[in-house]
């Protein structure tokens, strides 16, 4: 449509005759980015209903004009229509500047759903609103883990972090709505504080090579982006609700938009999910279900030269943890592991009983860009996000609602970037963040801090470039520095300050002396260089390669450093060291894509060399007038991860199509010489779809998921005393699960309801043969089987 | 190059304000005053002048990295039957917090359970809660009646289920709850 005024104007030419009006408008269309005269530019008086064009200067004139306000529409192929109004006052001339950049245009553009990949060459793919929707009920974790290459750390089945590259917490940043996610993300049992409905899309970029974002993502960066806003004058909206018979719950997201052509815009969405117990195949996983709430408010203004943007995200989700993985002590573990059902088996219930985590977590951002004429944009940004996470054990007697930790997670963070886009074809981008951090303790658990207090400060910078360097070709470097500080007040036992050693290392930050503590103030910085090059080739039209490096740095985080002390659920000694340094990682990456109208190839292949890569291991046993604990102690190491990941499909007719996408990686401790803990194993999807337009929009699709054994693993097994038995037993930690299969269905029609309304129905069935197994990345593996049959009904309605 | 000067002055100064509204104060953090601390289970046997004591103590408690001290005063008799006592105690309070009057107001959530190695000796339990179930911070401990060595532990299950099967005889197979405490002895019987 924006293109209308134009063809008009090759069709029509006219002159509009007024009386005694002698007034003359003339002026000069130029380009936005380099000041080039714009040739052929149709200027068009709406009110006077005038034409003309701009000649080989981009000069236009009109002459016998009235003194008088006008509304003048300047228009050109390629670029966006601007609409101007104009007082005539005598002659008078305007210079008019026009966009041409197609790309840039997309950011605000008028065509609907138009989602723009992060980088150019990374390996980095791009999960679409449908795709997301089909996930409406679950969480990010699982929606992502379609991607070859991507898997998840699982508590249970509602705690799902996502694996990028056999690597996890701290190694994958989660930007969603251009901000940094902050939500203590280094434990292995806290899962992104995201609800999947708030975002319209997701990209998923395995590698540090996005430093925009930081420099610290050596397993990769997930990127959330809200719902693309269209600027028109419109109201729209979508519902989905989800009821599946697996935890007898439902999962409802509703959100509505309200869009002007001016460029205002406000967005709101909520959603809430609840479920009760989940179930394997043979029995109940008691203590499994899941209470979440979230909701977004996405407001502002855009137009091509500037806008703002305010977004506020709320989210609280109530986790029940398997009553059965609670331990107590290592008898209770061998119990549990040796056990082949849970210890706990009890009838369904809505209850969310203990264990059980309850993390509710605040974002709020503001934003603000604008560009200059031939020069770039300059966007800044501050957000704050609150991060409360409660984590309650079964503890008893008055303790019992009391939480075992309860940590609480304040980051402030600025940052602006300025983006030099005068030449397309070379565009540079600058920016600096600066955050504040601080976390609190509350000492009110009864239970020593695992996490200390402390304020942490880091600065970022950072120079990435981009070059077309012909049709065929495309660079870009980037380098980032970034400064880390810990400010940390932490209390140490006397008793373990010493067996750590730290009486000869650390007694100069020694603040205060208590009867058995000492109270210490860890002061460390860290300085991190991070740099990327990466290049694409496009063979011809369907053969295209894809290289890149890219060294990155990761500063401990204060898990790392800091842990000391009894995870309960876990039931293990957990011990951070104030010695660890930051690990550092050199990755090269090539990645093949083939497309030719029936046939696609994706082929990621990928070699990361870690150096002083921080893991967490079993050290042995501790005594304690309970019994043993196994201790696990972060240790630093050298490290190599190499993967292939494959994505490969066929369209074999109209209706029918195939498709696989496998993925196997090798994690290798290098000075140990021995398997990386927790390596996904081999993985292979194979997908048979069948589509028929004319029925409704009919999509059905049988997927089978094949899971090898994991037979690369380090041996942490233990033995320790049980004391009830007076003997001493094995404990088997390490030895994975077997092998699975399963295999899920899924189908979908859709109903026109008007002609801006349409219904989507989908019937899903997971695990349809009810096969029971476990998978070697559930920290949940020891106690139960993974989920049984589930079958799903969702409704999506469009309008 | 005016444009660079502006947009690089205005997110300095916005870092300063937060830097320096956000600089943290210098209070320190409050030590955790830890609930349920027990350092000490100590198991006196008496049996007229001939008293043994069985002590376990943990000054460190389950955190910290020092294994527990144990101290046996001496050998038991032989095929004797001695009156037990035990004192749990959190020894990390100045005076130590005696927590057996804790176990003896809430009787009815606690048991002890005991297990030894080679047929050490015999227990049954001397006392019992308001519901009549046993508690077991007194019992007598019967040796073996020819000399041996092996081992004696000691268990202090929290919120047991005591009316589980076998649970007031003493079995802890079906007891549940949480164990608090549970020192294995080294002793011989002479």
């Amino acid at each position: 449509m924006k293109y209308y005024a134009l063809i008009v104007s090759c069709l029509v030419f006219s002159i509009a005759y007024s009386q005694k009006c002698i007034s003359e408008f003339s002026g000069k269309v130029e380009d936005f980015h380099d000041g080039s005269a714009i040739v052929g530019a149709t200027i068009y008086i709406e009110t006077l209903d005038i034409y003309t064009t701009t000649d080989l200067n981009g000069n236009f004139t009109i002459k016998n004009l009235c003194d008088e306000k006008i509304m003048v529409t300047v228009s050109h192929v390629g670029c966006e229509t601007k609409r101007l109004d104009i007082t005539i006052q005598g002659n008078t001339f305007s210079k008019i500047n026009l966009e041409h950049h197609i790309e840039e245009l997309n950011e605000i553009t008028v065509q609907g759903h138009l989602d723009k990949k992060q980088t150019k060459t990374s390996q980095e793919t791009l999960l679409k609103t449908e795709d997301l929707e089909n996930y409406s009920a679950s969480s990010l974790g699982d929606a992502i883990k379609q991607i070859s290459g991507v898997s998840s750390l699982n508590t249970g089945n509602t705690i799902v972090k996502p694996v990028i590259n056999g690597l996890h917490s701290s190694r994958v940043l989660i930007v969603t709505n251009g901000v940094r996610l902050q939500d203590q993300e280094w434990g292995v049992e806290h899962a992104p504080n995201i609800d999947i409905n708030a975002s319209g899309s997701v990209s998923v970029i395995k590698g540090s090579g996005a430093l925009a974002f930081g420099g610290d993502a050596i397993g990769g960066v997930v990127v959330l982006n809200p719902n693309h806003i269209v600027l028109k004058d419109s109201l729209y909206g979508k519902t989905i609700v989800s009821g599946q018979t697996n935890g007898r719950g439902y999962s409802i997201n509703s959100s509505l938009s309200k869009t002007y052509t001016k460029g205002w815009y406000i967005n709101g969405q909520a959603s809430t999910k609840r479920y009760g117990d989940f179930k394997a195949p043979d029995y109940n996983l008691t203590n499994s279900g899941l209470k979440s709430l979230g909701f977004s408010m996405n407001t502002g203004f855009k137009t091509f030269e500037k806008g703002f943007n305010i977004y506020y995200s709320y989210l609280n989700n109530d986790i029940a943890i398997l009553e059965s993985s609670h331990i107590g002590n290592i008898e209770d573990l061998v119990n549990a592991i040796n056990s082949p059902q849970p210890l706990v088996i009890k009838d369904f219930s809505y209850d969310i009983g203990l264990p059980k985590q309850d993390v509710t977590h605040h974002l709020i951002k503001a934003g603000f860009y604008k560009r200059f004429k031939k020069f770039g944009k300059l966007e800044v940004q501050y957000d704050f996000q609150n991060n409360n996470r409660l984590e309650y054990d079964l503890r008893i007697g008055d303790d019992r609602f009391k939480p075992a930790i309860d940590l609480t997670l304040k980051t402030h963070s600025i940052k602006t970037s300025l983006k030099l886009d005068t030449n397309i074809g070379n565009t540079y981008e600058f920016g600096i963040s600066a955050n504040y951090q601080n976390n609190f303790a509350n000492p009110d658990t009864g239970i020593r801090r695992l996490i200390p207090d402390y304020d942490k400060y880091d600065i970022g910078v950072y120079a990435v470039s981009d070059f077309i360097l012909n049709d065929k070709t495309h660079l870009d470097f980037g380098i980032r520095y970034d400064f880390n500080q810990y400010d940390t007040k932490k209390f140490y036992l006397k008793s373990r300050w010493d067996e750590r050693g730290y009486d000869a290392d650390f007694s100069n930050i020694i603040i205060d002396d208590l009867p058995t503590q000492w109270l210490t103030n860890p002061k460390f910085e860290y300085h991190n260089f991070s740099a990327s090059a990466g290049i694409a080739y496009n063979l011809n039209d369907s053969n295209t390669l894809i290289a890149n490096y890219s060294l990155s740095n990761r500063a401990p985080n204060p898990s790392e450093l800091f842990s000391d002390g009894l995870h309960h659920s876990a039931a293990r000694i957990e011990l951070g060291d104030l010695r660890i340094t930051q690990e550092t990682s050199n990755r090269i990456s090539a990645t093949y894509k083939y497309q030719k109208k029936l046939l696609r190839i994706h082929l990621d292949a990928f070699y990361n060399y870690i150096n002083n890569y921080i893991v967490i291991e079993p050290t042995g046993t501790q005594q304690t007038i309970r019994g043993a604990f196994p201790v696990w102690e972060y240790k630093q190491t050298n490290a190599s991860l190499f993967g292939v990941d494959l994505d490969v499909s066929y369209q074999l007719n109209e209706h029918w199509g195939i498709s696989n996408k496998s993925s196997i990686i090798k994690g290798n401790d290098i000075s140990r010489d021995r398997p990386l803990i927790d390596i996904p194993a081999f993985k292979t999807v194979n997908t048979l779809n069948y589509t028929n337009k004319k029925w409704l929009d009919f999509n059905t699709e049988l997927q089978s998921v094949w899971v090898l054994r994991q037979n690369e693993f380090p041996n942490t097994n233990f033995e320790a005393f049980i004391p009830t038995t007076n003997n001493m037993v094995l404990v088997d930690i390490s030895t994975p699960p077997s092998a699975y299969n399963i295999f899920h269905l899924k189908s979908d029609i859709t109903l026109s309801m008007s002609q801006k309304t349409n219904l989507n129905i989908a019937l899903s069935i997971n695990n349809i043969l009810n096969t029971s197994y476990r998978e070697y990345l559930n920290r949940l593996r020891y106690f139960a089987d993974d989920l049984g049959r589930n079958i799903m009904l969702q409704l999506k309605l469009n309008y | 190059m005016k444009v660079l000067k502006k947009i690089f002055v205005l997110p300095l100064v916005f870092t300063a304000l937060i830097f320096s509204s956000c600089s943290s104060d210098d209070d320190n953090p409050v030590p955790v005053v830890e609930e349920e601390v027990i350092t000490t289970v100590k198991v006196t046997l008496t049996n007229g002048n001939d008293v043994v004591i069985l002590q376990s103590t943990d000054l460190d408690g389950d955190e910290g990295p020092n294994a527990p001290i144990f101290s046996i005063s001496g050998p038991l008799t032989k095929g004797t039957t001695y009156t037990g006592r035990i004192e749990v105690l959190n020894e990390t309070e100045s005076p130590a917090e005696n927590i057996t009057e804790e176990i003896e107001e809430l009787d009815e959530e606690h048991q002890f359970f005991f297990a030894t190695e080679n047929n050490v000796a015999t227990f049954a339990y001397n006392d019992s809660d308001g519901n009549g179930n046993p508690v077991g911070l007194n019992f007598t401990l019967t040796t073996n009646a020819s000399a041996t060595t092996g081992t004696i532990t000691v268990i202090l299950r929290h919120e047991p289920n005591k009316t589980a099967s076998g649970v007031s005889e003493g079995d802890i197979t079906n007891a549940g709850g949480s164990t608090d405490v549970a020192p294995t002895f080294n002793v011989s019987v002479e």
